[in-house]
Order: C-alpha cells, then structure tokens, then sequence
C-alpha cells in the first residue's frame, strides 16, 4: 500500500529516506538541495526510528561522517549540488576503495565553479567518469520524476548493499525543486542489529566479538596485492554493467531518430517527441535510468534503424559521448543543450532537431 | 629483610636497540649488545642482571613491547 | 640466580594480549608504538575489545589497524574526527577513539577536530604531536616550533614565512563540548604511568557521555629530528614540553 502525496522533490528524498529505514543522513546547505535536511529536520526521525539527522561543518566532513557510519554496517547518506560533491570527490574515491555502501544525492547546478543556482546536468562526466582518483564508479541513477526521486532512494541503497558500493542520484535543479504527485511506499523500520550483522557483519566494523577484527580501510602498499583488489573492483562493475543497467524507450520500435536524454531533459524530451511525431516525424526517445552502468548495447541496439541521435542534456554535452561509444561513429549523433542554468524547452528541442537532421 | 630481585626477557629479534629503556633503568641493568638481530638491531639486554628489582621501568617505556618483566621476593639473602 | 626468577608465575609486567603480534614499522625509539602500547593496555584494562571501533590517521600511524586487535576504520587524512562523530551517532553502545597526528589533526583536519569538539561527540581523541611530518619525510608541522629545522624550514622555522606554532589543546580546551583535554608525553616510566591514567578516565569519561575527550601526547620522531631516540627524549623534554606543557587542561 502507499499514500498519494503532491511533494517537491527535494523533499520526497527525506520521507523516502526515513521511509527505506536509512540509520543516518549527513549533509550541509547548499541551493538548490536544501529542502533535503530542513524537512528531515522539520520530521525529526530521531524520534519514532531512531534515525540519525545531523548538520555537518562542511561536505567534507559530511561524507566522512557517512564513511564512518557505512562502516559500521549502517544505511548512511547525504545530498549535496555540484560544488558540494566537488568536495565530498576525495570521500567518493575511499568509499569505493573501502567497498563502502552508501547514498549520495547531488541535485546538481550550473558551474564550473561557484555558477548559479539553477539546474544543470553537467555533473554526468564527474558522476559517472571521475568523481575523484583512481579506477573507481558509483552506480548512479538519474530521476526524471519526483516518483523516481522517491523510488531511486530505496533502489540506491539496495543496490549499493547488493554491491558493497557507493550509489548516487543524480537529480537536478528541477527535478528537485518541481512538486508532483507521488505515491510512498509503507515506512520499513530500520534494521535491527541482528538484521544489520546478518547483511553487513562479516566486514562491518560493530566491535570485535567472537570473530577476527574487521578492518575498513582503502590502503594497500603492496603492488601486488593493490592490483588484484583493483581488478576485484573492476570485475564487480563488470558484474554491475551486465545486470544493472536500467533505461527506458518511448516509441522508438519505428523510430528513424532518437531523442537521447535524461533526468528533467527526458520529460522536456518527451514532448519534443509528441510534436515532431504530430508532424509525421519518426522519433523516440531513448531515456538511460542507469547512468552508470550507461546502457550502452541498449542504444547501439538501436542504432541499425536510425538516421541520426540528438542527445539533449542541460550541459555542453558529456552524456553524447557515452552515445557515441556506444553506436559508434557511423551515424550522426549531435548535441543540443541550454546551459549556465537556462533550462531549454521542448520547441527549442523540436527546432534543434529540424535544423540538425533538416525533419 | 626479604630482598626483591627481578629479571627481564627481552624479544631479541623484535628489539630496535633504539636504547629508551637502557636509559630509563634506575639501576643500569641493561646495555645493548655487541651482536645484532636479524634486523642488524643491536638489541638490550640484562648487562647486570644482579641490580635488577623488577620495577617494570623499561617495559613501560618500550615502543615495541619487546620486554617481559618477572620479579620475587626472595627469603632475606640468599 | 636469574634462571629462578624467570617462572610465569612472576611475571609483572607483558605485552598486552589486545596487541598483535605483527612487528611495529615505526623508527626505532617512536612514541607510536608506546602510544598504541598504552592504548591496549586501557582497551584490555577496561575489557572493551568487543565494543570498540578505532579510527586511523593518514600519516605514521596508517598502519595502527595491524597492531591493536580491535575493529579500525581507516580515515582520509585529516577526518578521522568527521569519521568518528558518523561512528558513534550511529552507534552510541561503541567506544569510538580517533587517533590522529599533528598534521593530520592540526592542518588539514582542523575543521573536523574543532567541529567534532564543539558538537561533544562522545568519542576520544589521541592526538600525537611530534611536530613534524614524519611519513612523508620531516616536513614542517602545525606545531613544529619556532627555529626547528624540518625538511620544509631547512634554516628553522620561522614566523615571518610560517607562522606561529598551534597549542592545540588550548583550543580544545576552549570548546564547550570538550569535557576532558589533557597533555601526556611516553618518554619515561612516569609519563607513560599517568599518560595510561589520563587515557583511561578520557575514554570512561566520553563513553558515559560527558562529551569529548581530547589526549594529546607530546611526542619524538628520532627520524625526522635527525636524533638518537634518546637524545630525541631529551630534545623533548628541553624544547617541546615547555612551550606544549603537559598535563590536565581541562576536566569538567
């Protein structure tokens, strides 16, 4: 059973996250995410369940506090926006190296640097290609939807669980601010100690008893032994690539073009499609859920039918390279995208699409 | 008067011969030896063992935990 | 005759059984090793072995997970503070201890140390402050004092380029959430008798909640120094301790 709601979408991440039975949120103001911690503060979760809340003195110290609680076995996680998670790319890097279970969430805005406030989607490459040193990935989830902000929250922490592994969502500006209706899930209480040692004792760090010590660390000074753990790490994205990647089509079974977009531009995306279609053209759109694992053969599946691919991202476009990898350089792929905050809308999409492939 | 005497085992092969305790002992008990360990450490070792009281004063001061103190209170002297 | 005194049963002093036996990497005559020596001793005295997490450090002490046999979590350099407040939130039944050194603590960790110490996280903080960088080859620290040469001050330090040295414990001692702020050093018997209580009463006090406790250890780095242990001991005693005095600074 669920309970039909009209929430914004920062806010559907804090009942999400008490409701999935999270042990504790770490996080530190920034627009355009704050709604996150102000409605955990507002619902005090402390109390009924028992789950942690706590403002940190910066996002760094934020992901460390989600490092440490991970380590213990427990359901941690934190959000930020794009020069949050800048800072928090050293923390990513040991939680992966440390095989770490947590949830980041970056509602990300316009940058590089301070930026603006507004949304952006130019995050991908720091998200999924290197949010800090070393050959590492987060399995990362981007919503299109305030459902999916609610959804992709309990997904996230099974699957970083499943995997021993950071997950992040990545939302947007708009995804996060927008209000829609959305269906919650029943509260799940947190799990108990029994529950948490029966998921997470073998390695989590909840006091040495009958058992050998358990020791959560990312060092190795022997190359040797460095190099077989890196390649335990790759074979596990390997095994993440193969059984994880999610995405959704949208009348692409006749498509001759794709529209190839994610999070808030796969809504605008949509309704490019329902014009252009209006107008005799055959476009679909191709919408990755999973930005990593990127779903790659899905598209290139695609790829033998079709004359071209506008990938639309709020972002001088870095999600259009994974497309390219993916279908090869055969057939025209180009971008379109607003970028420093301005959100491009769906005619603007239609007439990008007309220029560029003459539709 | 019943006299206590002690005695320390020292984990040679452990040893830094780093020295602390040779100048922590109140009474000069221990030097550090000739020979080396297996590390080329010249490692402590009971230079008098007669003056040692058990006191545990260099045990305490090793880094490495190297030392093993042992004492008894023997019948007046021997 | 020695042969008669060396029986088990007159054994008075033993490694601790909470330490390993995996040979310590540090320098010979390194306050680390006496340190962590001093950290078992409590763990066991105090018979916390199985519900106690420990946090390391980057730097020296990286490597402290191999020599106490207890659960660790290894921290980025300078967050073992931001480590230990997620630990023990989570987890309020744990002993949390940080263990941290200077430059880990007073440079790039300051934000977390004063944070974690204005909130009163109910953890202990081992802070070792040898006044220098000694993994990474004795380069000037926080608290490297003034004119003491390191492999960043090779003239001495000085205040015009490098400014002042940090009394970090001072600063601790000013933060409401402190309860316990103490200085110890481990250079001799005595030292290492009340550094061993201080460190007691600072973990019985955090763990009964009466909010931080914060154990520096006035500390050598016969390598780093370019010193014999023993002369690096009196160094200490001469240069260090005066201007890092030791002792209780706070007990509230």
């Amino acid at each position: 059973m669920s309970e039909l709601r009209l929430m914004k979408g920062n806010e559907v991440i804090a009942e999400a996250a008490i409701r999935c039975g999270c042990d504790a949120y770490f996080g530190y103001p920034i627009t355009p995410q704050s709604e996150v911690m102000e409605t955990l503060m507002e619902l005090r979760p402390w109390e009924a369940g028992g789950m942690v809340v706590l403002q940190a003195e910066s996002e760094v110290a934020s992901i460390n506090m989600v490092y440490g609680a991970a380590s213990t076995g427990k359901r941690a996680m934190t959000s930020s926006s794009s020069p949050g998670i800048s800072l928090m790319a050293e923390g990513l890097s040991y939680l992966a190296g440390a095989e770490l279970p947590c949830l980041v969430v970056n509602v990300s805005r316009g940058g590089p640097g301070l930026g603006t406030i507004q949304p952006s989607q130019a995050d991908y490459f720091m998200a999924t290609k290197g949010g800090g040193h070393g050959d590492f990935h987060l399995i990362v989830l981007a919503p299109s939807s305030v459902q999916e902000m609610h959804d992709f929250v309990f997904l996230a922490f099974d699957l970083a669980f499943k995997y021993r592994n950071p997950a992040m969502i990545l939302a947007d500006g708009v995804v996060g601010q927008m209000m829609e209706k959305v269906a919650l899930l029943d509260p799940r209480p947190r799990r108990t100690r029994e529950e948490l040692l029966k998921e997470a004792g073998s390695w989590a760090t909840t006091g040495k008893s009958n058992r050998t010590r358990n020791i959560i660390t990312s060092v190795e000074l022997d190359p040797a032994k460095h190099e077989r753990f890196n390649q335990k790490l790759q074979a596990k994205y390997a095994e993440i690539r193969e059984k994880e990647v999610r995405y959704e089509e949208l009348l692409c079974d006749d498509a001759e073009y794709l529209i190839a977009a994610y999070g808030i531009s796969a809504r605008i995306g949509q309704k490019a499609v329902e014009l252009l279609r209006a107008e005799g053209v055959k476009v679909g759109l191709f919408r990755p859920i999973t930005l990593y694992p990127f779903p790659a053969e899905q598209i290139a599946a695609r790829a033998r039918q079709l004359k071209g691919i506008l990938c639309v991202e709020l972002s001088a476009g870095q999600m259009i390279e994974d497309v390219r990898l993916a279908v090869g350089n055969g057939l025209p792929t180009a971008h379109f995208g607003r970028n420093g905050g301005v959100i491009h809308s769906p005619n603007e999409v239609v007439e990008a699409m007309r220029r560029i492939f003459e539709v | 008067m019943a006299k206590i005497r002690g005695a320390i085992v020292v984990d040679t092969e452990k040893c830094k011969g780093c020295e602390v305790c040779v100048v922590s002992c109140p009474v000069r008990v221990i030097a550090l030896a000739q020979e080396v360990n297996g590390k080329g450490y010249r490692y402590a070792y009971m230079h008098q063992p007669d003056a040692c009281t058990g006191c545990v004063s260099c045990a305490l001061v090793c880094p490495d935990s190297v030392i093993t103190v042992y004492k008894v209170k023997t019948a007046a002297s021997e | 005759m020695v042969a008669e005194i060396i029986k088990p049963e007159n054994i008075v002093y033993a490694k601790s059984k909470m330490l390993t036996d995996a040979p310590m990497h540090y320098c010979p005559g390194c306050s680390h090793g006496t340190v962590h020596k001093i950290l078992a001793e409590v763990a066991e005295d105090l018979g916390i072995q199985d519900k106690v997490v420990g946090i390391t450090p980057v730097g020296c002490a990286v490597l402290l997970y191999s020599y106490l046999d207890i659960d660790w979590v290894e921290a980025a350099h300078g967050r073992a503070p931001a480590v230990a407040t997620g630990i023990k939130r989570t987890n309020p039944d744990l002993h949390v201890i940080a263990y941290q050194g200077d430059g880990d603590l007073a440079a790039i960790g300051t934000s977390e140390i004063i944070h974690a110490c204005n909130r009163g996280e109910n953890i202990t903080v081992i802070f070792i402050n040898n006044g220098i960088y000694g993994m990474t080859g004795g380069q000037m620290a926080p608290t490297t004092l003034i004119g003491m040469k390191t492999a960043t001050t090779p003239q001495g330090r000085r205040v015009d380029i490098n400014g002042y040295p940090f009394k970090v414990s001072e600063i601790m001692a000013q933060l409401p959430g402190t309860s316990y702020v103490t200085r110890q050093a481990v250079h001799t018997s005595g030292a290492v008798r009340q550094a061993k209580k201080a460190l007691k009463k600072a973990i019985e006090k955090a763990y009964a909640g009466k909010g931080t406790s914060f154990v520096e250890f006035v500390a050598t780095c016969s390598s780093g120094w370019k010193l014999s242990p023993t002369e690096a001991n009196k160094w200490m005693t001469e240069n260090m301790l005066p201007f890092y005095p030791l002792g209780d600074l706070k007990d509230s």
